[in-house]
Order: structure tokens, then sequence, then C-alpha cells
């Protein structure tokens, strides 16, 4: 289509200059753009209080059709029984699934409750989640992996806390706003969770890759022990996550470890419970700067 | 002479009623709000593990720009650009800076090629469709090994989602000037 009339400027000066002051203008936009991009790319949780209260303000609208995503899969799902026993076939493989991870999951707490009866006699208290939300929504077109989470500070949230479904490991809490917080998962390629084998104690990093899968790489170089279809569990260290939820499975060896499979793939969870920080000791020792005495 | 509620060749067809106008609100106003709905769309209950959906706040920015040329303002890319990295997850202002550098290039395809046909603007959209994702990603903030297999998908979507959402905006075109009742 041709532009219009008004944008050819022709001989008339107020024409001209009103070209002329769009351009300054938008040259002007994209500078404040420029700096504002190198600043947040220095402090990535300047801007955060503005992208919060505006995710508050939606996240209402989410919430709903997180509701909605819920439901119509239980309507569907019982369509399906009615005509098929697929959903039923469906949902018991799903169970074997869970139930898998569970196993390994329990191999993972046998084995550390061993580990732990042996060093000294240790009393672990029961861990109570501190909020039980939805995963409203994830940014889906940016390389970057978030996700949006329908509880905030109101609800107890606090940066850091590490977010679990049933199947294992969703992500860590990033920003927090009144009523929604963003969610680090553990696909971004900023993640990194520290984790080991559900068997033994083979230990590793779990990296995230931006495409859905994760990268291990092993502490202790040398023969690379892991085989295809181990189960990694969090190993506790940091302070962040507790030990032994479940997080990936490895699917392809190389040479510094394998690429992994997410357990609890984000576009499947409806609820998740977010955990509170492991050890925040730990977590605070770590970022205080050096010098400052410990709690 | 150019009211831009009143366009000529609109004029010839559809002819005005008595009590019915269009309104200012929506034919202004319509353009802004789509591509802000656009923006929100990280919000949708959709929680992909790979980021394959076009980034559909762009997608209608470029198409208001290519398809109704004359509508948004040289400067429309700040605030909604503004109003996109809110939700985006990318690093602030990097819609703000790319989406006002793509309508400046929009307007000097324009300069060189005032007389277009679709499959042209599909080329320019295209092309900075590519650009847009690739600078995204570099600005992203986040480490870059393994971008090029995750991209590559999302380029192709967007491209080819391009026809679609010009279509959706031609009918957004044809209800932003649709006349409403004027009294009561």
């Amino acid at each position: 289509m041709a532009p219009p009339n008004a944008k050819r400027s022709g001989f008339s000066r107020r024409a001209q200059y009103s070209i002329f002051t769009g351009y300054v203008l938008a040259g002007i936009g994209a500078l404040i753009g420029g700096v504002l991009l190198i600043v947040s790319l220095r402090d990535p949780h300047f801007f955060s209080g503005p992208r919060m209260d505006a995710m508050d303000a939606v996240a209402p609208v989410g919430k709903a059709g997180a509701v909605v995503r819920t439901e119509s899969k239980g309507l569907l799902g019982t369509v399906q029984g009615y005509l098929s026993a697929g959903s039923r076939n469906a949902r018991l493989r799903e169970e074997v699934e869970l139930a898998r991870i569970r196993l390994a999951e329990a191999d993972a707490v046998r084995n550390e409750n061993q580990r732990l009866k042996a060093l000294l006699k240790l009393t672990e208290e029961e861990i109570k989640p501190v909020a039980m939300a939805r995963l409203i929504g994830g940014t889906s077109s940016s390389t970057r992996r978030f996700a949006f989470l329908s509880a905030g500070k109101k609800d107890g949230v606090a940066p850091g806390m590490p977010v679990r479904s049933a199947r294992g490991l969703v992500g860590r809490v990033l920003e927090v706003g009144d009523s929604s917080a963003r969610v680090l998962l553990l696909t971004d390629s900023e993640s990194m969770v520290p984790v080991r084998r559900a068997r033994d104690n083979v230990i590793a990093f779990a990296e995230g890759r931006a495409d859905g899968s994760l990268r291990l790489r092993l502490v202790n170089l040398g023969i690379n022990p892991i085989r295809a279809g181990d189960i990694f569990v969090t190993s506790g260290a940091g302070g962040l996550y507790r030990p032994g939820i479940a997080v990936a499975m490895a699917t392809r060896l190389n040479k510094d470890g394998a690429i992994a499979r997410l357990l609890s793939d984000p576009a499947a969870t409806d609820f998740v419970v977010v955990d509170a920080i492991w050890k925040s000791v730990a977590v605070k020792a770590v970022t205080a700067p050096p010098g400052t005495p410990l709690p | 002479m150019n009211d831009p509620l009143r366009p000529p060749m609109r004029q010839a067809n559809y002819r005005g009623q008595i009590n019915r106008a269009h309104s200012p609100v929506l034919a202004g106003g319509t353009p802004w709000a789509t591509i802000m709905l656009g923006s929100l769309a990280p919000v949708l209950p959709v929680i992909p593990a790979v980021p394959v959906l076009p980034p559909l706040g762009f997608l209608l920015l470029l198409g208001w720009r290519l398809v109704r040329p004359g509508l948004l303002p040289l400067w429309a890319g700040v605030p909604l650009g503004l109003f996109d990295d809110l939700f985006s997850g990318q690093p602030f202002g990097s819609a703000i800076l790319l989406w006002s550098l793509a309508l400046i290039a929009v307007e000097l395809v324009e300069a060189r090629f005032p007389w277009r046909g679709f499959l042209h603007d599909w080329q320019a959209a295209a092309a900075l469709i590519i650009l847009y994702i690739v600078a995204s990603a570099v600005f992203s903030g986040g480490k870059l090994s393994v971008a090029p297999l995750v991209l590559g998908p999302q380029i192709l979507l967007s491209i080819l989602s391009y026809p679609i959402v010009a279509q959706m905006i031609a009918l957004f075109d044809r209800m932003r000037l649709a006349r409403i009742r004027k009294i009561g």
C-alpha cells in the first residue's frame, strides 16, 4: 500500500519539520531504550518494581486462564473416559511415571539417611511449604525462561525460595510482587542447580540450556559414570534447595557429563508448592560481604 | 482535507447514516490496544519449555505499520516497547530500543519503495523479524551457546504467521472504523 498523502512532505515546511521531529523523537526513544537496556543488563533487578506491579495488575486474568486450562483438561478427560478407556490408561501411565520418580527420590532419601546416621545423630525437622499456587504463565517468546506464579509477598513468598511440583523441582523465585512472583525456570540459561545421582553420590551441576533440556556437568572429572536413564535429585549444596527433590533424567552422554530431560515440565504443571529456603544461614553466608559476623 | 477519521475511499463505499458515526476512541486506540494485548501473551496459560511462540506484540506492531501506514507515529515504539518490556522477560529497555529501531527501519523502507505489494511487505517483515529475534536473544542477558538451535523454529514460525497477523489487522481495521450510535 502506498503511504497516505500526508506522509509526502513535498515543499511544505510544516510537513518537513513534522517528519523530521518524528525521526528525532524515535531516535531519542531508541537511545533511552539503549541506556535502560545497559542499566538492566548490569543490574537485572533494577526495574523489578514496575515489572512486578504490572504483573500484579494482570495476575487475576492469568489466574482465571490457568483455572480454565486445568478444568478444560479435566473436561476433556471425562469425555474421553466415556468414549474409550484411553484417558484412564493415560492417567495410570502418569501414575506409574510419578511412582518411578518417587521411587528414585525414596532411594535418594534412604541413601542419605544411611549416610547421615553413619555420620551423626541428626534429627530432621518437618518441612512445611510456604504457599501453594498456580503457574499462571511464562515468557513464551523470549529466550529467557521465566514463569509467573499466582502467589506473592502476601502469601509469604520471598526471592530465592524453591518452587516444585508433584514431579520435581520447577525453579526458584526471582522477583516478588504483592500477589504474584516471577520464577526462574530450571531451563533458563542462568539457572544452575547442584544435583547428585539418586542412587549414589555422583555430584554434578544441572545447568539450563533454554531449549527445554538441562546440561549436567560433573564436578569430579574423569571416567563419565553417568548412564542414560539415571535420575538426578537436588544435593542440598548451597543451601537453597533441600536435598532429594527430583530434577532431571540423563538422556544423552557427553564428555563432561550428560544432557538431561527435565522431570517436571512447567507446561504440564497446574499447582506448584513454594518451599522455604532450606538453609537460609548458608545462603546468607554466601551472599554477605566477607568479614561480617555470621548469625 | 485528509481527515484520518474519514478517508475518501471509505466515504464512497460506506456512506454515513443518520445517528451513526465513527468513534474517535476506537479509530485512534485500536492499534495501540491490540498491540498491547499482543504484548500480554506471556500471561496466557502456556508455559513452553522452549521459546517457540512468535513475539506477538512485535508482529502486531509490524503489521499495523505495514498494513495501515500513517496510523502509528514514528515514536510509537517507545511507549509500546516499554509496555512489552514489563511482561516479555527480556531485560528492561530491550523492546524500547528494538521497536523504535524497527519503526525507523520501516520508515526508511517506505521512503525507498513507496509502492509495495503484500509480498514486499512480507519480505520487509521477515527481515525485521529475523533481526529482532536474534537481537533479542543477544540482549536477553542469558548465555548464547544454544541460542541458534532454539531460535530457528521461532523465526520460521514468526515469519509464517505474518500473513495471518496481517489478515487479523485488516479485520481490526474494519472494526476500528465501525459506525456506532451517536446519541442514546
